[in-house]
């Protein structure tokens, strides 16, 4: 277990350097000026050349590739040019708030997906498998921004139930786990959870239906095994893949998602991309890009390790 | 020693988180009876910088300049009935030495102190001038650079002359300068030094020791304005407190404290009006108006200092090159139209600034919708509906101050095709459509195009007018981007430039701009009106025709 730890390890590296390389020129490649957020539009072309001298955003891209990788291995993502703040704070302080709803968000969508795609399978051509399919296909379907726009024309303007926006009434630095507090998560959440809820529902009722016609379960049941012993069987069966599927979404979720932090203004790292996508904002874009890829491969070893514990055959593989 | 509580039942349980929440909903009203606090939603993605210099445009201004910080100079704010005029700010006079006129005397206003309790005086001022232009000064931060040295071009230095006295020196005689040190806020240097000292000696570097100390400064500021920071969460809010010893008593503010939320998105903004979680909207949602209105909110708006245009190129191969095309244009956009299709959110311009401004003079040419007319100005100028002429516009999809630039733009497609105009648009990203503008028409950047539809501020002369059609102002200097290149013109900016009597220079303005309406550099389409939306318990709210509004002022209910 351990050789096979490290060996993956050893995989991860090179991705690493891979994402930061890729990351820190791909925003290059986007039009537009990089000291967009400190130089107003009517400010002249000799003024943004002076200004590009001070940042040393004339200087070679390599040469600054090299001095930003050196570092960011030292953990300094650099100061944000448009509030002169440290990236890692920022980037660091919008992770704690997306995993608040994508954890959430990946609880409400796990268990309603687990629960309709097992539904589904069980029960195939049943009425209640076209209505759990139904409900999944909307989930993968629906655009979540308008659906977040839905909910808070009918939960926020409408019946004043939930707060439209923000992340609490004091904002997310005066964060506690009450009512007050708790109740600016549910629509963001809810929102989340429609396409990872979807996606594993269709996940787990295909998974379901193989597993069900596979030889081994006509063999428990020729042995007499009850139905709720057969039930754990496919559980364990089917955990792998669903786990790995779950990992992938939890992967996204944590991404962020640019629209549905925007609709509800979630400071999270969604919210933060797209101010730094806006604002052209490139060191604070590079290190969240960075941080978000590298939690992207970590999370993805993790399920790997998970896999192999819940199925040996993998590592031997 | 320990003591037994009785067991807890479900029922108890309920009965006290009840009676706990009763009380904890109970104090929070008595609180808010006790503070006046006002919730605003902007439309910018974040706080605009906290530190003096604000970023995110005249919104920044708004919310974090004038509410925070004063400039030497000021505008008034206090009508909305006629165009906002300059007044003293933290200097209560000034005047060019007359020997020399690139030299000028500011008197400061005596008793005023930053909010950290430091005075308020020359060596102030000096300190503040540095931070932008003197590169060897500690506290130099070319953060604030961009959003400065561009919106005061000819200030070079400041000199203290006395306790209460600067002489601020300009490249060339300006008598503009006055209007541009709106832009500067007055800083306090004794909390940027404590700010500075705090920070550890291993931050050895001057730049990062200035970086890091205007960073310590931002998220606890210190100004003279009428408002003191109290509270700052990155990216989510800013609260700010009344400072009750402000030197202004007419706007020692009545509202205790003011907490501004970035809310970017539109709807979003109009669902937490809606749902009662801010009191006040900047640019709401316009199809949502009426909605917002039926919820007995108020709707503000008035003509702002900013124009919407095409800016021409006067260069030899585009046909605007010729005035009877630039003029045919002018005559045949439906304005009015136009201003329904954006549900009445925007007033038709009729040249840089309209009538009853000080600076509107009388242009020969009217800027009105006359089709016939332009019909005859393009058939003199050689085209026909067989022959029309060929112009190609940059424009972007979106953009600050950019209002709704495809629908209005191919509403004018449309109504130019009536004078012989073939549109045809190059849209680019907001970014990269005014980093092309500042290049030039001439530059590859341009695509060849014959217009640039980029919205501007036009707040004060050089902004509204001397930076579009001075031969001085030609790219990569400024925003010339036409190459526009006329020897009267030239004169009369020199002439309302080194004009210091107010009443002259108004003027010597009315002059250039009626010759700039009459020579047509641009196509005159709206102005934007800043639309937002207001709870019935904000009283004493006055919209003026600027950029900004007065916070200080204001009562609530």
């Amino acid at each position: 277990m351990i050789g096979y730890l490290l060996r993956r390890l050893g995989y991860a590296l090179p991705i690493m350097l891979g994402v930061s390389f890729l990351c820190f020129m791909l925003v290059y490649l986007a039009p537009g000026d990089p000291l967009v957020s400190i130089l107003p539009a009517d400010a002249s072309a000799e003024l943004q050349k002076q200004m590009m001298q001070l940042y040393g955003f004339d200087r070679p891209l390599i040469e600054q590739f090299v001095r930003w990788l050196w570092r960011a291995l030292q953990g300094d993502l650099g100061h944000s040019i448009a509030t002169s703040r440290p990236v890692v704070d920022e980037v660091f302080k919008a992770v704690g708030n997306t995993l608040m709803i994508a954890v959430l968000a990946t609880l409400i969508g796990f268990t309603l997906g687990a629960l309709f795609g097992f539904v589904a399978g069980y029960f195939r051509n049943s009425w209640g498998d076209r209505l759990a399919s139904f409900v999944s296909v909307i989930g993968v379907s629906l655009p979540n921004y308008w659906l977040g726009m839905v909910l808070v024309i009918v939960f926020s303007a409408q019946l004043m139930w939930l707060p439209a926006t923000g992340a609490g009434p004091g904002g997310s630095g005066s964060w506690t786990w009450d009512w007050e507090h708790v109740q600016y998560l549910i629509l963001p959440a809810l929102t989340m959870s429609f396409i990872p809820m979807g996606i594993v529902a269709r996940t787990v009722r295909a998974l379901v239906a193989d597993i069900l016609s596979q030889e081994f379960v006509v063999g428990l049941r020729a042995r007499g095994l009850g139905e709720w012993g057969v039930f754990k069987h496919v559980v364990k069966n089917c955990a792998p893949t669903a786990l790995a599927v779950m990992g992938l979404q939890l992967g996204y979720l944590l991404g962020g998602s640019i629209l549905i932090e925007t609709v509800f203004s979630w400071p999270g790292t969604g919210f933060l991309l797209n101010q730094a996508i806006f604002q052209r904002d490139l060191p604070l874009l590079q290190g969240t890009i960075l941080v978000l890829a590298l939690f992207f491969v970590a999370l993805n070893l993790l399920v790997d390790v998970l896999q192999t514990i819940f199925d040996p055959r993998i590592e031997r593989g | 020693m320990s003591m037994k509580l009785p067991k807890q039942t479900p029922a108890t349980a309920l009965s006290r988180f009840a009676l706990a929440l009763s009380l904890a909903i109970g104090c929070t009203t008595a609180a808010e009876a006790a503070e006046k606090v006002l919730r605003i939603g902007m439309t910018a993605g974040d706080i605009p910088r906290t530190l003096g210099q604000p970023d995110q445009g005249y919104e920044g201004n708004r919310f974090t300049g004038i509410t925070l910080y004063d400039s030497l100079t000021q505008w008034d704010l206090s009508s909305g009935d006629k165009a906002s005029v300059l007044i003293p700010g933290l200097a209560e006079s000034w005047s060019v030495d007359p020997a020399d006129q690139t030299k000028w005397i500011f008197k400061l206003r005596p008793d005023v102190t930053f909010h950290d309790g430091s005075p308020f005086n020359a060596d102030a001022v000096v300190w503040n001038v540095d931070k932008v232009l003197n590169k060897d000064a500690p506290q130099y931060d070319p953060s604030q650079i961009g959003v400065t040295a561009s919106r005061m071009p000819t200030l070079r230095s400041a000199r203290k002359v006395d306790e209460l006295t600067v002489e601020l020196t300009t490249s060339e005689p300006d008598s503009f300068l006055p209007y541009n040190l709106t832009n500067l806020f007055m800083a306090s240097p004794s909390h940027w030094q404590a700010k500075a000292d705090a920070l550890p000696a291993s931050v050895a570097d001057p730049a990062a020791r200035s970086q890091q100390a205007w960073a310590a400064f931002a998220a606890d500021s210190s100004g003279t304005g009428p408002f003191k920071q109290a509270r700052f969460v990155p990216r989510e809010r800013l609260e700010i407190v009344a400072n009750t010893d402000y030197w202004d008593a007419k706007r020692r503010p009545q509202i205790d404290r003011v907490v501004l939320l970035p809310l970017p998105e539109a709807s979003a903004r109009t669902a937490a009006l809606m749902s009662g979680q801010v009191d006040w909207i900047e640019a709401p949602a316009p199809d949502s108006i009426d909605a917002i209105k039926a919820r007995g909110y108020k709707l503000y708006s008035n003509l702002q200092p900013h124009l919407w245009p095409w800016q021409f190129s006067l260069l030899p191969e585009s046909p605007f090159h010729d005035k009877q095309v630039r003029q045919a244009a002018n005559l045949c956009v439906n304005r009015e139209e136009l201003k329904a299709l954006l549900s009445g959110q925007m007033e038709p311009a009729t040249g840089v600034v309209e009538p009853g401004d000080p600076w509107r003079g009388n242009p020969s040419f009217q800027v009105r919708y006359d089709v016939a007319a332009g019909q005859k100005l393009m058939q003199a100028a050689g085209y026909s509906a067989s022959k029309p002429a060929k112009v190609k516009v940059q424009t972007s999809a979106s953009g600050s101050g950019q209002m709704q630039p495809l629908p209005m733009n191919e509403y004018i497609q449309q109504n130019l095709r009536d004078c012989y105009f073939d549109v045809e648009f190059d849209v680019l990203e907001w970014n990269t459509l005014y980093s092309s503008w500042r290049l030039g028409a001439k530059d590859p950047a341009a695509h060849g195009a014959d217009a640039t539809n980029v919205s501007a501020a036009v707040m004060d002369p050089f902004f509204a007018m001397v930076r579009f059609v001075s031969s001085k102002a030609l790219p990569p200097v400024s925003n010339n981007w036409g190459y526009y290149i006329d020897e009267k013109t030239d004169a009369l900016v020199e002439k309302a430039r080194t004009t210091f009597d107010e009443q002259a220079r108004n003027e010597a303005l009315g002059e250039l701009h009626a010759n700039i309406v009459d020579e047509a550099p641009f196509l005159f389409v709206a102005h934007d009106v800043g639309p937002r939306a207001l709870s019935a318990k904000i009283g004493n709210v006055v919209q003026p025709r600027s950029w900004f509004i007065d916070i200080a002022t204001m009562t609530l209910d």
